[in-house]
């Protein structure tokens, strides 16, 4: 099963977590080093994404979201298992999204017309994307130094480049959206491992209860993040 | 089978259905509430610790509208394409029992009493050729006297904690002093400041403005209201938008109202309930009742009701009234008809201030209707003679809980990165010393400005969708920036190492892509004039005399307030004079 949008499903959610590395982390590791040492242990195995797809957003979300001075990066944060995992839900399917048609495109601020869902967005995106990237650097975008990988994020970002029926801009959206998604959700969908994300921030998590922290003077808030599922950093 | 027959059907259960819904039953009435979504119980699904997960909660919209069963169309001017609003973004409806009401953050006002009557007020003032050509401005028919004792009635419902400034004519306290007098207290004590609205409380003052707390429909203290619905203290957990307060501290209609009126053998609520059309007699002046769909078993249902109460969202009972043939639709060309004129939203931006990294603001810290406020610049409380707008915008710093998704996915932009390192770096400096500052503003209605049916788009029902032909106008850009500009000195007083300014430009279109506001307005409004109004002061179809239409489609202007409190205590009023007048001797209460 899995979580609908009407329903907490945790339960089951968990379950169906058991022997994955996100349930090995919800059951207590420390750090995130100690997460990325786990994970190499035990490979999350994508589930919507074929191998290639996966190293392409593995890498792509790394650049977008990478480890630096501040924190740990997407790749230790688990993003690219998140977005794996996120594939299987409605969301992902437009369950959710007005998608009759006719599809007429329109002025950007009348917003989102294309016929397509997350899943499809995906796996066009991601083959059009490897598809610029060899034709224009001779490689596969994860097999490029993090500086052309820049160039080609840039150029999405930026609207200079169709991925067939798929604008790079579009494309570029969605990847940028669901690995901030993954660094900073609960941990119980696959990313934010070790609460790295909410560390970075200073965000506590599922504490939600500040009756005497509503005005310290500017002082920071002293506890650390907790999940919704009881785990601490 | 005959159809079944009830007293009163209601369409919607957020807070308009709800009032009505309690109301009609200690009348003695039997009432049917039909809602469209699902059912939903705070003890359930807003239990702590699942109801606060950012990702299935305001990220996924676990609590609204599911756009692939119906959406509107939007396009800015006439001569454009409409195209669906396929992903929510700039506003956010409701669906489940509770509506939007469930969702909402708790900011809780009354109406300043010139905004009733902004048509007369201007020119008073200033002369009845400052009115910009093709604004359709005009009063709501009824005065803040009148309304005082149901918004009284409503605080008292929703367990609203405020500061006040008047009552019966006496100064008590440090409230707004724009504000109208008060025939009693706020129930609750005012919620207490945030250090980011403290600072602004000082800064706001010290530059000569009028400093007052937010009232906020957010328990500062346990309360149990005048129908026995308990509230527990509000601990700023900070989800209150998007979110069912799982303290029971946020009022609902879920927690407020509901458990009250489920007590009631004349009362059944049906989830799951879309109701297609309130059917009319052959002569089109009476409604028969209701048709709805159970979206489970997709059986259709008639319903028979001596009264039918359209209390869905604002474009919701726009789109029941037009695609039922109640009143005459609005046609921009010819300026005739009522039902979808005088559309309206609001005009709001946030700016956001820096202070120095020393300084945490600690901004998941929050409550949805906790905050200081200004309101030297909103209604007609400054002069706009100098200025040439109608209209203004209270300003305030409304900390309601900011969370790290919203956060990351909103920051960079305006010439700083959006990804990368030095994106990372500043989003952490952003949330963690950094806090917001709103215009709230008023929009005006346009006569190029309404809601018809698309000729093109439907919903899964086979009925045409809403369309909304919408944008910005000079008026209300002008006085967005005029008041934004005010911020600044107030920004630099709070001790600010950076800021953003944000305003709308000359020219710019609306855009459906950002969160803006879910304060949508006008549609089906009230007023004197049958001819420019689609309901009577009484909320009544002044062509279908026994339909009521209760919301924020009634409002004529966008106003600077939030609109749930005005909403509930134009219910309270309708509902009074239901109650005392109608019920006697139906028929109009005003004569065409």
């Amino acid at each position: 099963m899995e979580p609908t949008l009407n329903r907490p499903l945790r339960r089951s959610f968990v379950k169906g977590l058991l022997g994955t590395t996100s349930f090995w982390m919800a059951s207590g590791n420390a750090s995130w080093t100690a997460a990325l040492a786990a994970e190499a242990a035990h490979p999350y195995q994508p589930i919507f994404f074929d191998a290639m797809e996966y190293r392409f957003v593995e890498a792509a979300s790394e650049r977008l979201f990478p480890a630096d001075n501040n924190g740990p990066g997407a790749k230790a944060l688990g993003v690219a298992e998140f977005i794996d995992r996120q594939m299987q839900t409605p969301y992902a399917r437009g369950e959710n999204w007005y998608m009759s048609g006719p599809f007429q495109q329109g002025p950007a601020n009348l917003g989102y017309q294309l016929p397509f869902v997350p899943r499809d967005l995906y796996r066009k995106g991601i083959a059009g994307v490897e598809h610029y990237t060899r034709q224009h650097y001779g490689k596969g975008f994860a097999d490029l130094p993090p500086a052309q990988q820049d160039e080609i994020l840039t150029a999405l970002e930026g609207g200079s480049v169709q991925l067939g029926e798929v604008p790079g801009r579009v494309f570029f959206e969605q990847l940028r959206t669901n690995t901030l998604e993954g660094a900073f959700a609960d941990p119980l969908y696959g990313g934010n491992r070790g609460l790295g994300g909410w560390i970075m921030l200073g965000f506590p998590g599922a504490r939600a209860d500040f009756m005497d922290w509503v005005n310290q003077e500017g002082a920071p808030y002293p506890l650390a993040p907790v999940s919704i599922s009881g785990e601490t950093a | 089978m005959g159809r079944t027959h009830v007293d009163a059907v209601i369409v919607g259960a957020g807070w308009a259905g709800s009032i009505m819904a309690k109301e009609l039953t200690e009348a003695g009435l039997s009432v049917i509430m039909l809602e469209r979504g699902p059912e939903r119980m705070t003890p359930v699904e807003g239990a702590y610790p699942e109801s606060i997960d950012e990702l299935r909660g305001a990220v996924r919209k676990r609590l609204f509208q599911n756009l692939s069963q119906s959406t509107v169309t939007i396009r800015n001017t006439m001569d454009q394409t409409a195209l669906p609003y396929r992903q929510l973004a700039a506003f956010l409806p409701g669906e489940g029992v509770g509506g939007a009401g469930l969702h909402w953050s708790g900011v809780h006002f009354r109406v300043a009493p010139e905004d009733l009557r902004l048509r007369s007020s201007v020119i008073e003032r200033y002369g009845e050729k400052f009115i910009p050509e093709g604004m359709n401005l005009q009063d709501y028919g009824v005065t803040y006297a009148e309304l005082e004792p149901f918004f009284d009635k409503a605080e008292k419902v929703f367990g609203t904690s405020g500061e006040a400034y008047k009552v019966q004519g006496k100064i008590v306290g440090n409230g707004n002093v724009f504000s109208p007098d008060r025939s009693d207290n706020f129930p609750l004590q005012a919620m207490k400041d945030t250090f980011s609205a403290s600072i602004f409380r000082d800064a706001a003052k010290n530059a000569g403005y009028h400093p007052y707390a937010l009232p906020a429909a957010n328990a500062s203290r346990q309360y149990t209201n005048i129908y026995g619905c308990q509230m527990g203290p509000c601990n700023f957990c900070g989800y209150c938008s998007g979110y069912d307060c799982y303290l029971y501290s946020k009022a609902s209609p879920n927690v407020n109202i509901l458990p009250a009126l489920r007590q009631d053998p004349g009362f059944t609520l049906i989830p799951n309930a879309h109701v297609l059309r309130v059917d009319l007699d052959s002569t089109k002046t009476k409604a028969t009742g209701v048709t709805y769909l159970d979206t489970e078993t997709r059986e259709e249902t008639s319903l028979s009701a001596d009264l039918v109460i359209l209390g869905a969202f604002q474009f919701n009972n726009v789109h029941l009234m037009l695609v039922s043939g109640i009143g005459k639709p609005y046609d921009p060309v010819s300026n005739t008809g009522t039902v979808g004129r005088n559309f309206v939203y609001q005009t709001i931006t946030s700016s956001r201030v820096w202070l120095p990294s020393s300084t945490y603001t600690n901004q998941f810290v929050g409550a949805g209707g906790a905050g200081v406020a200004i309101d030297d610049f909103n209604s007609m409380n400054f002069d706009h003679g100098p200025l040439g707008f109608v209209g203004g915008s209270p300003v305030w710093v409304n900390q309601a809980g900011v969370k790290p998704i919203a956060a990351a996915i909103g920051a960079g932009g305006g010439g700083t990165p959006r990804w990368g390192s030095a994106y990372k770096n500043a989003l952490i400096n952003t949330y963690k010393h950094s806090l917001g500052i709103d215009a709230h503003g008023s929009n005006m209605a346009y006569r190029d400005v309404y809601l018809d049916l698309d000729p093109t788009w439907k919903d899964v029902y086979g009925q045409p969708l809403l369309r909304m032909t919408f944008t910005w106008k000079d008026n209300d850009i002008r006085m967005n920036q005029y008041v934004v500009s005010r911020i600044e000195p107030i920004a630099r007083a709070m001790g600010a190492t950076k800021m953003n300014l944000v305003h709308l430009n000359a020219g710019q279109p609306f855009d459906t892509r950002n969160y803006q506001t879910t304060h949508l307005g006008g549609g089906a409004i009230m007023g004197d004039n049958p001819q420019t109004s689609a309901l009577n002061r009484y909320l009544q179809s002044w062509d279908v005399s026994n339909v009521f239409v209760i919301g924020s489609n009634a409002f004529p202007q966008g106003m600077g307030y939030n609109p749930t409190g005005m909403v509930a205590a134009l219910a309270y009023w309708a509902a009074h004079h239901i109650r005392t007048t109608y019920l006697k001797s139906p028929g109009p209460l005003v004569k065409a």
